[in-house]
């Protein structure tokens, strides 16, 4: 028999803090993630002592056994964190939390991420000491210090060796935005983005414009996962992880840019496992929540899940096809990373849940089975597949 | 004393480099003090390799050294900054990072800023050779491998 946790685990809550531009929220980040926790039980209709894991990735400053005695549960079971990769660790997080579940460790299991970075850091600053060691030795005293500027390299390589057009990374963001306009949590509501406005923005570092680079924020996102047969009872549909999948492909992870692959969002050797797992093609996709770290990245990662070729990237990944409700591959449809709110790609998570209840503010008519994927281009990157219950 | 222009093709105040605490890659930084580009060349099965590792990736031996690696490169791809993440940078805009190809020594890549006019057009596959940038203001002094293209 295969292994699969397809139809094992759902999703039942799904909940966020206010969303708010970096250093504008008032409260603690610990405070925001405490919340999105609450909502999410809220959500679900399950009272947050029932809460017994935790799991989280890129090193979550937000305790879970504090967490656990701040929310007086009871017994804690269960409690995990995604190695490294940033993002990247978005969906594996929920697979990890849909493992231990699974696996009898667990029985609802809360997926959090906390992160206010005008508390903390600035993902896009380059917080370095007077003299650095390893592999930054090799980078910082060069001048690449932020994501952006070790992330550009690789969208060079995608439009030389593709033609990838610069228009292309451009419909990418406009979708975003677009989406963003209706969504009341999205930071950038109110702030719709046209072709002139992406056109004209500042460039960060080409091929990077303004528009094509996440933003930075402050808030905090949660997920609650229980057994399957136990999210039938609750006051959500259910909506059940179809499959999963974490890594990254041969030798992904070698420093200072000597990755074999350069042009790649690190999805060609997920995309298949995952496909597989959760017995579902590309064609059978109805909404994708795609992390953009940057606009490249997702144009890769669309690419590497088969929604279309390299030779037709250009053409099919235009902005009328990335929209919801009739484009061809309706694309982060809560506006995302760039436009909702930079919760670390764990908001693209609850969007794929909303579309899947029939509950986002950019709803694709009937979407049953929504696909996510966590940090391309990163050393170890995750996708995972959720459905409804009539994909089981 | 040279002001914060006059040598360096970024502006003083980046990171220093700081040889790793456990030694890995103590005899590259040593070469480039020597205006010398170096890299590791497994002295088993000859695979060069980048970035420092402690085993061969190919052949899984530890008998990993550092070999001359010939300099002549190519521009495997580039970048341009325009947006200033560090305060040194500020008044050094843009420049040019460049990961640069090292036909021979087995393809392996290594990154610095391009000299020369940093909003010339930037050409992938164009001929770099490294260019010895020494910090002798440095405590203690270290040397940057930056590249210059060839003309040819």
């Amino acid at each position: 028999m295969t292994r699969s946790i397809r139809g094992q685990v759902a999703i039942a809550g799904v909940g966020e803090s206010t969303y708010y531009k970096r250093g504008q929220a008032k409260e603690p980040e610990y405070v925001l993630t405490l919340q999105a926790i609450l909502a999410a039980c809220r959500d679900a209709g399950i009272d947050p002592r029932e809460v017994d894991g935790f799991a989280s990735f890129s090193n979550d400053q937000n305790d879970p056994a504090r967490i656990a005695a701040a929310l007086g549960l009871p017994e804690l079971h269960f409690a995990n964190m995604v190695f490294g990769g940033g993002g990247g660790g978005g969906s594996a997080a929920v697979a990890n939390a849909a493992s231990a579940i699974a696996a009898g460790y667990a029985n609802c299991v809360v997926v959090y991420r906390g992160l206010a970075q005008g508390q903390t850091y600035r993902f896009g600053q380059g917080n370095y000491p007077a003299a650095v060691s390893g592999g930054m030795a090799f980078m910082a005293p060069y001048g690449v210090l932020s994501p952006a500027q070790m992330f550009a390299f690789r969208a060079t390589r995608l439009m030389h060796e593709h033609g990838i057009e610069r228009t292309t990374q451009r419909a990418v963001a406009m979708a975003s935005y677009h989406h963003a306009q209706s969504n009341p949590r999205a930071v950038m509501r109110g702030r719709p983005l046209d072709e002139a406005g992406y056109d004209a923005a500042r460039w960060i570092v080409e091929p990077f414009g303004l528009f094509d680079c996440c933003m930075e924020n402050d808030g905090a996102a949660a997920m609650v996962l229980v057994p399957a047969e136990r999210a039938r009872d609750l006051q959500q549909p259910p909506v059940y992880l179809l499959g999963a999948a974490q890594g990254s492909g041969y030798r992904d992870g070698a420093s200072i840019q000597n990755h074999p692959d350069m042009a790649t969002s690190s999805f060609k050797t997920l995309a298949p496992r995952l496909y597989e797992m959760a017995g579902v093609k590309p064609s059978d996709v109805d909404v994708v929540q795609s992390y953009e770290n940057f606009t490249g990245g997702v144009v890769m990662s669309l690419i590497e899940h088969g929604f279309c070729s390299y030779e037709n990237a250009n053409e099919f990944l235009s902005f009328e096809n990335l929209i919801a409700p009739h484009g061809k591959l309706p694309l982060n449809t809560s506006g995302g990373n760039l436009a909702e709110c930079y919760m670390h790609g764990l908001e693209l998570n609850i969007e794929a849940v909303r579309q899947i209840r029939g509950q986002s503010t950019s709803q694709v008519p009937g979407a049953e089975i929504a696909l996510v994927n966590s940090g391309p281009m990163v050393p170890m990157a995750s996708n995972m597949i959720v459905g409804a219950a009539s994909t089981l | 004393m040279s002001d914060s222009k006059s040598d360096y093709l970024l502006p003083k105040g980046l990171p220093a480099p700081r040889p790793s605490n456990d030694g890995l890659d103590a005899p590259f930084w040593e070469a480039t003090r020597r205006h010398e580009l170096v890299a590791q060349r497994c002295k088993k099965c000859r695979t060069w390799q980048w970035g420092p590792e402690w085993l061969c990736h190919k052949c899984l031996s530890f008998e990993v050294g550092f070999e001359p690696a010939p300099g002549n490169g190519r521009i495997f791809s580039w970048e341009r900054v325009w947006h200033p993440v560090h305060p040194a940078t500020k008044t050094g805009l843009p420049y040019v990072p460049v990961v640069v190809e090292l036909p021979g020594a087995g393809g392996i890549r290594m990154l610095g800023n391009l000299a020369g006019d940093p909003e010339a057009k930037v050409e992938i596959g164009a001929e770099v050779e490294p260019l010895f940038e020494d910090h002798l203001d440095g405590d203690p002094p270290y040397t940057l491998v930056q590249w210059r293209r060839t003309g040819r």
